[in-house]
């Protein structure tokens, strides 16, 4: 097998296990994700997911397997995982100040063109409590990405946003990929909008991968289950 | 014998109370090896140590490496380095606005001390060793106690609930995924503005309990203030007042270690969080207890 950088992959899992306690949440995973691919992953509640993404960002070791990340990772959490006790501008500042290697001057420009990016301009000394949902996604897509990241992982991106809001983010998400070609990996529930934010759906189910295909297909997949879900079929 | 009998009852409740016994043995074996773990990563952090770090970037041929292990790592030299933002923050918040708390604290600590020497002094007439007596105690051993245990309640609580809020709002994970190491950038910030705060407010605390001996004294014992004064220094030394104030450092690190491991070990929401800080203000008073004795104990 080839390196993920020759076959040009951004993300590839082989074999990939995790267990917690006694419960198997995923077992033998593989997963193959160009460069500059969007992939959705969709599936039942506690089907593996979450615990998916969070494997490759480094946040839970498998117990098996193989994870390759080509390039340095940016990632938006289901509750945005915002630090309560920095502002706004503190916040997506975050990474660049703790990486270090960016010149203290360059930061703050950075920063506001990323808040104004996200139509948050204005809003830099806020805290996070003084935000309101849709507002604290958009710092958190903004910290996610202002280290200009190859690879961005959202989790549940618009849990709980009305579907304008939705719509909002998934428009940012769009615009973000589409002006830097990075890599994004999508977990959701909401699988309208995810289907068509990505290029390929992966659906997770049962500790694996069930199906995946292009995005396009999905209501259509040869799997009845997966055709289900996609339609809301109960 | 079957179970279902009388007999078997009372048999069922003694097995139930012994594996009830020994679950909350090996629970208190646990966290007690979990803050020792946790001590031990905040003492690395604070000298140049080896760290083995994950190489996101990189890319290792499977053919040559074992597909069980995962991501390539690499061992990097790592300086101690401290987030002096984050140290501010925290001396500030713990050490400032604990301040007023303290201080009203140890007034009337103070004059408690004389109220209950009061009956000793009136019987054999000892209004010399007032000074004495209530120095040596609030140097050696009430001063560094009550505020040690006052100081847990009201920051290792707090900090407690930081800490188990970020965990459960996925605030910790965020530092992770940034590659940030939480002990490196939280902990050893708390660990250390803890430790000075509670020396501080310990330092703080002694003299303002020894002024409240001395106001106590002249208005419950008519002792004029210099009388008490001239005792305590005549008959206290550095040595009294060092003790004092090695036990503040270590209660300091106690709390800091306690609270700091049962906010980042938070499972369930809000209600954990609520367990974590019980648990962090019930540990951090044990400790604070076993610690004073053992270090009494072992200067005596």
């Amino acid at each position: 097998m080839l390196n993920a950088t020759a076959q040009g992959l951004a993300i590839e899992l082989v074999g990939v296990g995790k267990r917690f306690g006694s419960r198997t949440v995923l077992g033998g995973v593989d997963l193959r994700i160009a460069r500059g691919a969007r992939l959705g992953v969709i599936g039942p509640a506690t089907g593996g997911k979450s615990v998916l993404l969070k494997i490759i960002a480094g946040l839970y070791r498998p117990e098996a397997g193989l994870v390759r990340v080509a390039g340095r990772i940016g990632m938006l959490f289901q509750n945005c995982a915002l630090f309560d006790f920095l502002s706004v501008a503190d916040n997506v500042a975050f990474p660049l100040v703790q990486e270090g290697g960016v010149p203290a001057a360059e930061i703050e420009p950075r920063v506001a063109a990323r808040l104004r990016a996200v139509g948050l301009a204005g809003s830099e000394r806020k805290l996070p409590s003084e935000l309101s949902g849709g507002m604290k996604k958009r710092v958190g897509l903004a910290r996610a990405t202002v280290a200009t990241p190859d690879v961005v992982l959202y989790d549940e991106p618009t849990a709980g946003l009305d579907p304008v809001t939705t719509a909002k983010i998934y428009g940012l998400l769009r615009a973000d990929h589409d002006a830097r070609g990075s890599t994004a990996v999508v977990v959701s529930s909401d699988v309208d909008a995810v289907a068509a934010f990505a290029d390929t759906i992966a659906f997770v189910d049962g500790g694996g991968v069930r199906w995946i295909g292009p995005a396009a297909g999905l209501r259509d997949a040869d799997d009845a289950r997966v055709r289900d879900f996609a339609r809301g079929t109960p | 014998m079957s179970p279902s009998t009388p007999a078997a009852a009372p048999a069922g409740a003694i097995r139930g109370s012994i594996a009830a016994i020994g679950t909350a043995t090996l629970g208190a074996a646990r966290d007690a090896g979990g803050i020792v773990v946790l001590a031990a990563e905040v003492l690395r952090s604070l000298f140049p140590h080896f760290d083995s770090v994950e190489d996101r970037g990189s890319s290792t041929d499977p053919a040559q490496s074992p597909v069980r292990s995962v991501r390539s790592r690499s061992l990097r030299l790592r300086w101690p380095s401290i987030d002096g933002r984050e140290l501010v923050r925290n001396l500030y918040k713990m050490g400032w606005r604990s301040l007023p708390i303290v201080t009203m604290t140890a007034l009337f600590v103070g004059g408690l001390m004389v109220i209950q020497f009061a009956s000793f002094v009136q019987q054999y007439g000892a209004r010399g060793l007032v000074g004495w007596g209530t120095g040596y105690a609030v140097l050696r051993e009430v001063g560094p106690l009550m505020i040690g245990l006052m100081f847990s309640g009201r920051v290792g609580a707090n900090n407690a609930a930081e800490l188990g809020t970020m965990t459960v709002t996925e605030q910790i994970d965020g530092l992770q995924a940034l590659a940030i190491d939480p002990i490196r950038y939280l902990i050893v910030p708390r660990v250390l503005a803890m430790m000075i705060t509670l020396a501080v407010m310990t330092m703080v605390g002694d003299a303002v309990a020894i002024l409240g001996v001395m106001l106590s004294s002249q208005l419950i014992l008519d002792i004029h203030p210099l009388t008490v004064w001239y005792s305590l220094v005549q008959n206290i030394g550095v040595g009294d007042f060092l003790h004092g104030m090695g036990k503040s450092l270590v209660f300091g690190a106690a709390i800091a270690l306690s609270s700091c491991y049962f906010g980042l070990t938070v499972k369930g929401g809000a209600i954990g969080v609520g367990k974590a800080v019980n648990a962090a203000v019930v540990s951090a008073a044990v400790s604070i207890c076993f610690l004073d004795f053992l270090m009494t104990y072992l200067t005596a």
